[in-house]
């Protein structure tokens, strides 16, 4: 929610330059690749996808009793169309949301596209392919996938907003508290994301499996084959999941912060000296002031900050060679 | 997330029904006639010198408001539509007024309250600028017609295949979020009202379905393009928008303005 | 067209088997049959967008093959079924521009070609619009216009008269009438073949299974009959 389309201001210039320059040079790079998978069809196939993007982050399903939630797409956007084309797709409805609508600024545009687009759709892409490794190999276990890619996903865009939070904060609200608080909303957003991204799936499945790029390896057979996974028994689990999670970092972190502290330091990811953990200009002041143990929240930012680099590289990488086997006939 | 009644009509995320055709509005002004190019480059400027005006340049900021104020009535964009569109700040604006509430660092007694110092400049800042910016951009989208917007996104270089991506995206936005909402419509007359997150299989199968007819849209629109001589790239037409020197300068006056403020009170501390 | 064969695939039957038509300069000929008699998949093969598993294809004189494509399709224009498919572009104006430009018209000549077509379709005073605004019949007639800024010598048109009310008919039909291309017209509505076309020809069973005056081939009720075509509700047979 408040790690999306943010308005100017929101983070500082800096981290407004630089993330530009990032999303900048991936845009650009997926734009090559998408000319090689699409070749002249790209134009009017992202430009509608775009729109049904747009239009589908318009709608509003129930989540509870009333309440509302919204979907952002970007992992459904590249399982659908592959991360190439999905980070254009949602690149573009972001931008033209900042220029026409003014939701989001334009000086912001660097990080929300990242986190709405880039992020998700890259690391969302790559939760996908592993997680496609361990279900079944049909429809149901694309779905699957799909599901928990999205959840995942949407909680990696909040994770990519707190890590820029860290360097570029505007407001002296700790690191470790933006992180905590995004990070559980998001968790909660997720259920929902995944399950609609994965129920939208399983219905382009059934109507022109071939629209889905994550399931091209899959033959006529296999696309019929499996069952269908119950819509509540989904939600449940994914609750059930998110729980345990929490309550495993929470046991983890908080309740023993030097065993964190010790797995970082043990991994590499900070020194052992004990001064000053965020020494040096490069956090921001207001990100670093204020928290309760420094070794453990930047035990927690490495972490994190290095899953989403790895997922996003993974899916980065994947992408190139996705699908690694066609079927025939 | 907000409570909302699902009357299955509602178009959440502040956008409300959709009419880019009605984005440009108010009277004809001097704003209006100005080419799209010069605008959308004097807007990245404008809103790039308010993002980097440091926050304690309390002066400064105040001046860029004026003058976007200023652009407001000179563009003559009433104000109710200016408020209105400003609308998906408010979130953002809740958060920078619990700033000081909630801000770490020095305290200051307001009354009978402890304010954080930083808390309270942290919240001028985002509301002054996500304000400022917003604003900007809604002065040029309520003078510049969608299409002068893409022609004028063309015209500053962007590249070629994003801002044809754009265009047909503006294009067919209108047509598919009419679609959802008429096929929304037609489940809740069915009396398809669901609640629960669980029941959305078959809203989730109409956004299914949604995306496949779009996409075999994308397939025909590829077709037609084809028939019309399409190869690869998108068709030069040779027509230039007259641009001339001084709708450059007349576009970029407020962020020289900006930056002239900002650099003065800087210089001045 | 000479010996059309072609199948879709994954389809058992053909959906053309050996189906052989000529069309004359500046002739307007109804095609007309059932649903899923191939008259869409017909005219589809005419500027290549669909390629047959045998036979040929001749416009002016230009056999259809992949070389050929550009100069055939710079021929022949397709108003499709829905215009919506057809206006992509942010402006009527950009639409009606981007045949010619693509074949190389630049700056004034371009547009004067889009001038002429608007004029040509009655929809000068719509330059400036955005085609999801547009109604109907003038998303039609636009549709049209796109088509011919390129100066086509054949214009193919599927089903141009669907969701039109009736003086949106008339007013097309006007419109067609004053164009100099041959016109191959796919439709349904016979009373509008009658009113534009001289010449109609059935396709049935994959190949063109009438070809006659329009008159005739209309007054012949079974003939219609046959081929699951049936005029309106209470209009009668011409005689």
């Amino acid at each position: 929610m408040l790690a999306m389309h943010a308005p100017d201001g929101f983070l500082e210039p800096q981290v407004a330059l630089v993330t530009a320059l990032a999303s900048a040079v991936v845009v650009a790079w997926c734009l090559r690749r998408a000319a090689d998978e699409l070749d002249d069809r790209r134009i009017p196939l992202a430009g509608l996808a775009a729109a049904f993007i747009f239009a589908a982050q318009m709608f509003n399903f129930p989540v509870a009793s009333g309440t509302t939630g919204h979907l952002l797409g970007g992992a459904l956007a590249a399982i659908l169309l592959g991360p190439h084309v999905g980070t254009i797709v949602v690149t573009v409805v972001v931008v033209v949301q900042a220029l026409l609508f003014a939701d989001g600024g334009i000086t912001a545009l660097g990080y929300n596209v990242m986190n709405m687009a880039i992020v998700p759709a890259f690391a969302g892409w790559a939760l996908f392919v592993l997680f496609r490794r361990v279900l079944p190999t049909n429809a149901a276990g694309v779905v699957g996938a799909t599901g928990l890619a999205a959840g995942v996903s949407v909680v990696l865009a909040s994770v990519a907003f707190s890590l820029q939070w860290l360097f570029g904060a505007s407001a002296p609200v700790p690191f470790d508290t933006v992180f905590s608080a995004m990070v559980a909303v998001h968790a909660l957003i997720g259920i929902g994301e995944g399950m609609l991204s994965a129920a939208v799936v399983a219905a382009v499945l059934a109507a022109r499996p071939d629209l889905v790029r994550g399931a091209q390896d899959l033959t006529p057979a296999q696309l019929g084959d499996g069952d269908r996974v119950k819509a509540r028994t989904f939600v449940i689990g994914a609750l059930l999941v998110v729980v345990t999670f929490a309550a495993v970092v929470s046991q983890f972190a908080f309740d023993d912060p030097d065993g964190l502290e010790r797995v970082a330091i043990d991994q590499g990811f900070i020194g052992s000296a004990r001064d000053h953990a965020f020494g040096g200009s490069l956090f921001a002041d207001y990100a670093t002031r204020g928290i309760g143990n420094e070794q453990v929240s930047l035990a927690v930012a490495g972490l994190a900050g290095a899953t989403v680099a790895l997922l996003v590289g993974y899916g980065l990488a994947s992408a190139s060679r996705w699908p690694r086997t066609r079927p025939t006939g | 997330m907000a409570a909302n009644p699902s009357d299955g009509l509602t178009v959440g995320a502040g956008h409300g029904r959709l009419h880019l055709d009605q984005l440009a509005v108010g009277a004809p002004s001097a704003v209006r006639r100005l080419p799209a190019a010069p605008k959308l480059a004097g807007l990245f400027a404008f809103v790039t010198v308010v993002a980097v005006t440091p926050r304690w340049a309390v002066g400064a900021l105040v001046a860029d408001a004026a003058l976007v104020v200023a652009l407001v009535v000179i563009a003559r964009v009433p104000a109710l539509v200016v408020l209105r569109r400003l609308v998906a700040l408010a979130p953002f604006l809740a958060f920078a007024l619990t700033l000081p509430l909630i801000g770490t660092g020095e305290q200051v007694d307001v009354g009978p309250v402890a304010l954080s110092v930083d808390g309270l400049w942290a919240m001028w800042n985002l509301v002054a600028k996500a304000t400022i910016g917003a604003t900007a951009a809604i002065v040029l989208t309520a003078t510049t017609p969608v299409p002068d917007i893409v022609r004028g996104l063309e015209d500053l270089r962007f590249p070629r295949v994003i801002v044809a991506i754009v265009a047909f995206m503006v294009r067919y936005l209108e047509l598919v979020a009419d679609q959802l909402g008429r096929t929304r419509l037609a489940m809740t007359a069915r009396a398809h009202d669901p609640r629960w997150l669980w029941q959305i299989r078959p809203i989730a199968s109409s956004v299914g379905s949604l995306f496949v007819r779009t996409y075999e849209r994308g397939e025909r629109v590829h077709l037609a393009m084809a028939a019309r001589g399409f190869e690869a790239t998108m068709p030069v037409t040779g027509w230039v928008t007259p641009i001339r020197r001084s709708d450059v300068v007349v576009a970029l006056l407020p962020a020289v303005a900006a930056s002239t403020f900002a650099i003065t009170i800087v210089i001045g501390t | 067209m000479r010996d059309l064969r072609f199948r879709y695939p994954g389809a058992a039957e053909p959906v053309l088997d050996g189906l052989s038509l000529v069309v004359a300069a500046g002739e307007r000929v109804a095609v007309l049959g059932a649903n899923g008699s191939g008259k869409t998949t017909l005219v589809l093969q005419v500027n290549g967008l669909l390629e047959p598993e045998a036979g040929e294809v001749e416009v002016s004189g230009v056999r259809l093959d992949r070389a050929a494509m550009r100069d055939v399709r710079r021929q022949v224009g397709m108003v499709f079924q829905d215009a919506d498919d057809q206006l992509f572009m942010p402006t009527v104006l950009d639409d009606v521009a981007f045949g010619p430009a693509n074949l190389g018209v630049r700056g004034d000549a371009l547009g004067e070609r889009v001038t002429d077509a608007l004029g040509a379709v009655g929809a000068s005073h719509l330059r400036h619009r955005t085609p999801h605004h547009l109604s109907g019949g003038e998303k039609r007639r636009v549709a049209l216009a796109t088509v011919l800024a390129m100066r086509p010598a054949l214009l193919v048109l599927d089903e141009p008269t669907s969701g039109l009310d009736p003086r949106g008919r008339r007013e097309f039909a006007e419109v067609l009438q004053h164009l100099p291309a041959a016109q191959l017209i796919v439709t349904h509505d016979l009373p509008f073949a009658l009113a534009t076309c001289p010449r109609s020809v059935i396709i049935g069973g994959g190949r063109v299974a009438a070809d006659g005056p329009t008159r005739e081939v209309l007054a012949d009720v079974a003939l219609l009959a046959r081929h699951d075509l049936e005029l309106p509700f209470g209009y009668p047979p011409p005689r």
